[in-house]
């Protein structure tokens, strides 16, 4: 086996450990949301090739309020469902949809777009 | 009793803790309560009087509201709700109604507005329905005019906010409406000296649930998106296309047999590769734009996608391409700079491509709801003031009469007060046939009204209707999983990270054992495995099945609640059918006049529905309608006797008229010949007969029954033809239950069962190891349809969301059930197409790509081959899934 080869078969294996650690074992960034003055968990979360933030962390049994903004047209991202909690919205681009949700019992809750290519969720606490 | 003016404690008079100010006796519970008395006498006789005080101001500030509450989910919010209410300074009375979802709150406007009223009941957790108004408005030059019109328009109450847009000219205001109009509103915005007009007829919407706001603007404004990103998609496909077209041409100078000074090494093609790199910058960042910002979404929220996929295949593509173009001299061996230009080309237009065409087909599959929607009537002509006015329709309130003309849409959901007309009813129901209606007779709002005018009194608005409450359940079940989605969700999570994986795998193998130039085989074989994999197609395999499916359902008036029932659905053995109103009509009608000792058919019925007119038995309501039907003269019957258990005997027309059972008969000893033979083969069949006798001879018989819908049979012997073993069952006698079973073929009846047993006899079914389905209406039967795997609820006209069906059927027929069956395999077979096609293709397609077949074949897939598979495999989901559209139910 040649230098170049041994080198290639270590650059793989390095590499895909570092795709399979940065996709599925990194810690991913929890966005706490805080009750508003209004009552509500209120978020914002843009939509442009993904949700950002895309981990939202919640408190159980208050009202929950997602305004989703829609930054571009693909229309991949055109609606956002709860399958979970058996919701959906039409995100019209550029303007502020907002969802309401009240979740009561604590768990992971998912969201996605219309085909679950764009992914998030909801910690309920 | 006394009052502590400190505490506002009951005290028993008299007391032992008293004192005397100014000749009035005040009354204490405790020396504590004296002491602070004492100290500031004022404070506390003062809240004293401004609570009588307020009290005396309620006579006119006393104000009633009614507010739809959602997330209403137990009777124990009900009591958080009024408890919190309650407690609150200015509210007299508050009551929820679970059933209704509606606050009743009578307070005094001096103490509490409606808007604090509103945020308790949002700070317990639920929410309100309110309406909101667009409404445009000119002669506003500053900011100082928005916080003007918006702090007026607060301070109305009924309003809960006003938002006003300087720059677009209008206003945007959220208000309950029956307390305050928009009328009003566009008043009160006129008196602050500016002047109005309507922007476009005013949107119901409510804080949560209905997602789909401002409906018809906001469908219009999704569609208007993506028609831009259709058209956008189809000229980036086209530029990347165009160009694709030369570079293809100059990629193969051996396939093209080109002369020798464009072949490989020759100067002339070094400077075209150079123009290729450069072409190719535009086409990547300009037609593949979205899936570097994809990618790079993606990425940040250390997630993967489809973009993720391409964008990397095609930029290591061109990242080699470049080094080959620019510095050659890097490879060691001269073959190895080749460049791979025209897969960036042709990848990117026909996966941009795809996406377009996808977009296309995707408008195409959510048309269904896009029909609901689109449904809704948008103004309501009401008599108000006993004027007739037309006003929105949002603004119709409960107990409005509505008009309605011929060719009219009928606006909201009530009963006929006055006049009668054939209503079509076909986009709810799905029934094509038109429905007369006479007064009474409950109606369905987006109906049309197709030959009389009619008045009708609102029972049903806003949020409340059927149709909104069709439309609330589509979106429900189409936002809903399907079971057999679960499997493909954990696919989906650690898909697009594999085929990096596997494509890194594949470059290193190739590199390492792969032919020469190995370097070349091994990135060809990277771009491949990356390209060809396809996230898409498995993702949207269920979602947009399911969403064809629930939609074709609601078109043909069969509301499926979840993915779930539909998965369950097609999985029936067993289906149990209750008897009354399910099969049968649910309510007597005459089915035979035996004539007898030569009186007419006429004299019967007439002598008959004049006495019975005079009854209130249900079974007399029947004959009554038979007569009025005719068109028959009544007369009135005088010496009205009803004799329990045995009949009713009047006299009309100066006729002794007897009607009833055989016991009546003997009593007046009235001779009956055969005609009691006659009478037992009428029960027989599951009938009522009742014997009649004029000026004591017996004239015939009227036999009442609650008469088969015409087609039950026919939906029941689909349903055993479907392999379902279908079974019967009710309260009624044996008797009575085997005749009905026998008519419409039903042979396992299970008679005699009380209605609180419905529920046990559908899990002893069950616990035979059936999956069963219970169809019946969704009150009696509620328990029974919740008890077995698939409650399938009849619909009775206006109430659709019947809580304890997994399906209602809005239309009352069998045939519902027999469709609700066959669109649920139908739509599961589609769903699993999909999966199949989906797992296949990428089950397939990736090893091909990294190269599986070449040690056996030498076969090796191009990335742009890849590229078209994988622009068309989510296309070809798409469009499978719209074949479900033209689903027809078998008969």
């Amino acid at each position: 086996m040649t230098l170049d080869q041994i080198l290639v078969i270590i650059g793989g294996i390095s590499l895909s450990s570092w795709v399979a650690w940065y996709f599925w074992f990194s810690e991913k960034r929890v966005v706490k949301i805080e009750t508003s003055a209004g009552g509500f968990q209120e978020a914002v979360i843009t939509v442009k090739g993904g949700y950002t933030p895309d981990v939202l962390l919640f408190e159980a049994g208050k009202p929950i309020k997602l305004n989703f903004i829609r930054e571009e047209t693909a229309a991949c991202s055109e609606q956002v469902i709860f399958p979970d909690l058996q919701k959906q919205a039409e995100l019209t681009p550029f303007k502020s949809i907002p969802v309401e949700l009240q979740i009561d019992k604590p768990g992971e809750y998912s969201f996605q777009c219309g085909m679950g290519m764009l992914r998030g969720k909801l910690i309920v606490q | 009793m006394a009052h502590d003016p400190v505490c506002g404690m009951e005290v028993k008079t008299p007391s032992k803790y008293w004192l005397d100010l100014n000749g009035k006796r005040y009354e204490f519970c405790s020396i504590q309560c004296i002491n602070k008395f004492a100290i500031d006498p004022a404070s506390y006789i003062n809240l004293d009087y401004a609570e009588q005080n307020t009290y005396r101001t309620t006579n006119y500030g006393i104000e009633n509201i009614e507010l739809n509450i959602n997330g209403l989910q137990c009777a124990t919010c009900v009591a958080n709700i009024e408890n919190s209410l309650k407690i609150q300074r200015g509210i007299k009375k508050a009551h929820v109604n679970y059933a209704t979802s509606k606050a009743h709150v009578t307070f005094n406007n001096k103490d509490i507005t409606t808007n604090e009223i509103i945020d308790i009941i949002k700070s317990g957790g639920y929410t309100v329905g309110f309406d909101t108004l667009k409404i445009g408005i000119s002669g506003m030059h500053c900011g100082s005019c928005v916080t003007n019109i918006e702090d007026g328009l607060k301070k109305k109450n009924g309003v809960i906010d006003a938002n006003v847009n300087l720059a677009s000219g209008s206003a945007s205001i959220k208000y309950l409406p029956g307390f305050i109009n928009a009328d009003e509103l566009r008043k009160e915005i006129e008196n602050l000296g500016y002047l109005t007009f309507y922007k476009s007829s005013n949107e119901t919407k409510l804080e949560q649930g209905k997602l789909h706001e401002d409906d018809t603007n906001e469908v219009d404004d999704n569609q208007a998106a993506r028609d831009k990103e259709y058209k956008t998609l189809m000229k980036k496909f086209i530029f990347a296309g165009i160009l694709a077209l030369p570079v293809m041409f100059f990629s193969y100078p051996t396939v093209w047999n080109l002369p020798e000074q464009f072949q490989m090494g020759s100067p002339v093609l070094k400077y075209i590769w150079i123009v290729m790199s450069l072409l190719s910058l535009p086409v990547m960042f300009w037609s593949g734009s979205q899936f570097y910002t994809g990618a790079w979404a993606a990425f940040k929220n250390r997630s993967a996608n489809m973009h993720t996929l391409i964008a990397t295949g095609v930029s290591s593509a061109w990242l080699y391409s470049a080094v080959a173009t620019y510095f050659p001299g890097i490879f060691p061996e001269a073959v190895l700079a080749d460049q791979f230009y025209d897969v960036i080309f042709v990848v990117i237009a026909l996966v941009v491509l795809g996406m377009a065409l996808e977009i296309r087909a995707k408008g195409k599959s959510s048309e269904a709801i896009k029909k609901l929607i689109g449904l809704q009537a948008k103004t309501a002509r009401i008599i108000r003031d006993g004027k007739e006015v037309d006003i929105p329709v949002e603004e119709v309130v409960l107990e409005d009469v509505v008009i309605v003309r011929p060719g009219e849409k009928v606006p909201v959901d009530g009963v006929i007060v006055e006049g009668s007309s054939s209503i079509d009813e076909s986009m709810i129901t799905g029934e094509s046939i038109p429905v007369e209606k006479h007064t009474g007779d409950e109606i369905i709002g987006a109906t049309i009204n197709k030959t009389g005018s009619f008045k009708f009194k609102a029972i049903k608005v806003g949020k409340d209707t059927a149709l909104s409450q069709i439309i609330q359940m589509v979106e429900q079940a189409q936002s809903s999983k399907a079971p057999i989605q679960k499997i493909v969700d954990k696919v989906a999570g650690y898909f697009v990270p594999s085929v990096i994986i596997a494509a890194i795998f594949s470059f290193v193998v190739w590199y390492v054992f792969g032919p020469v130039p190995n370097l070349i085989y091994a990135l060809i074989v990277f771009v491949t495995v990356l390209v060809i994999a396809c996230p898409c197609a498995l993702g949207l395999a269920t979602p947009i099945s399911l969403m064809v499916g629930v939609g074709k359902g609601a078109e043909n008036g069969i509301l499926i609640r979840s993915g779930d029932a539909l998965e369950t659905a097609q999985k029936l053995n067993t289906i149990v059918l209750d008897k009354t109103g399910t099969i049968t009509e649910g309510k007597p009608s005459l089915t035979d006049i035996i004539t007898w000792n030569g009186f007419t058919e006429e004299e019967i019925l007439t002598l008959s529905a004049s006495v019975e007119k005079s009854s209130e038995h249900p079974l007399g309501e029947a004959i009554i309608k038979a007569a009025q039907d005719k068109e028959f003269n009544l007369s009135n019957a005088h010496d009205f006797n009803a004799v329990p258990g045995h009949g009713v005997e009047a006299k009309v027309n100066d006729r002794k008229v007897l009607l009833g059972n055989l016991k009546m008969m003997k009593k007046y000893s009235i001779k009956l010949d055969s005609l009691e033979f006659k009478s037992s083969e009428l029960a027989d069949k599951g009938k009522t007969p009742m014997f009649v006798a004029i000026d004591g001879i017996a004239a015939g018989i009227i036999a009442v029954a609650d008469v088969i819908k015409p087609d039950s049979a026919n939906a029941i012997e689909k349903l055993k033809s479907m392999g379902l073993e279908v079974v019967m069952i009710t309260g009624d006698n044996s008797r009575t239950a085997n005749a009905i079973g026998k008519q419409v073929g039903i042979s396992r009846v299970l008679s005699e069962v009380l209605p609180e047993d419905k529920a046990f006899n559908v899990q002893k079914l069950q616990n035979e190891g059936k999956i069963v389905a219970m169809v019946g209406d969704g009150i009696n039967d509620a328990p029974a349809l919740a008890q077995a795997d698939i409650g399938l609820a009849i619909g009775t006209g206006t109430d659709v969301a019947i809580e304890a069906s997994d399906i209602t059927l809005i239309k009352g027929s069998l045939e519902g059930v027999v469709l609700a069956i066959q669109l649920s395999k139908a739509t599961m077979k589609n769903i699993k197409q999909n999966l199949f096609g989906a797992f296949f293709y990428n089950g397939l397609g990736l090893p091909i790509a990294a190269g599986l077949l070449y040690p056996f074949f030498g076969l090796l897939l191009s990335p742009m081959l890849a590229g078209a598979a994988m622009a068309f495999s989510s296309v070809t989901v798409v469009t499978n899934a719209n074949r479900l559209r033209r689903f027809k139910p078998k008969f």
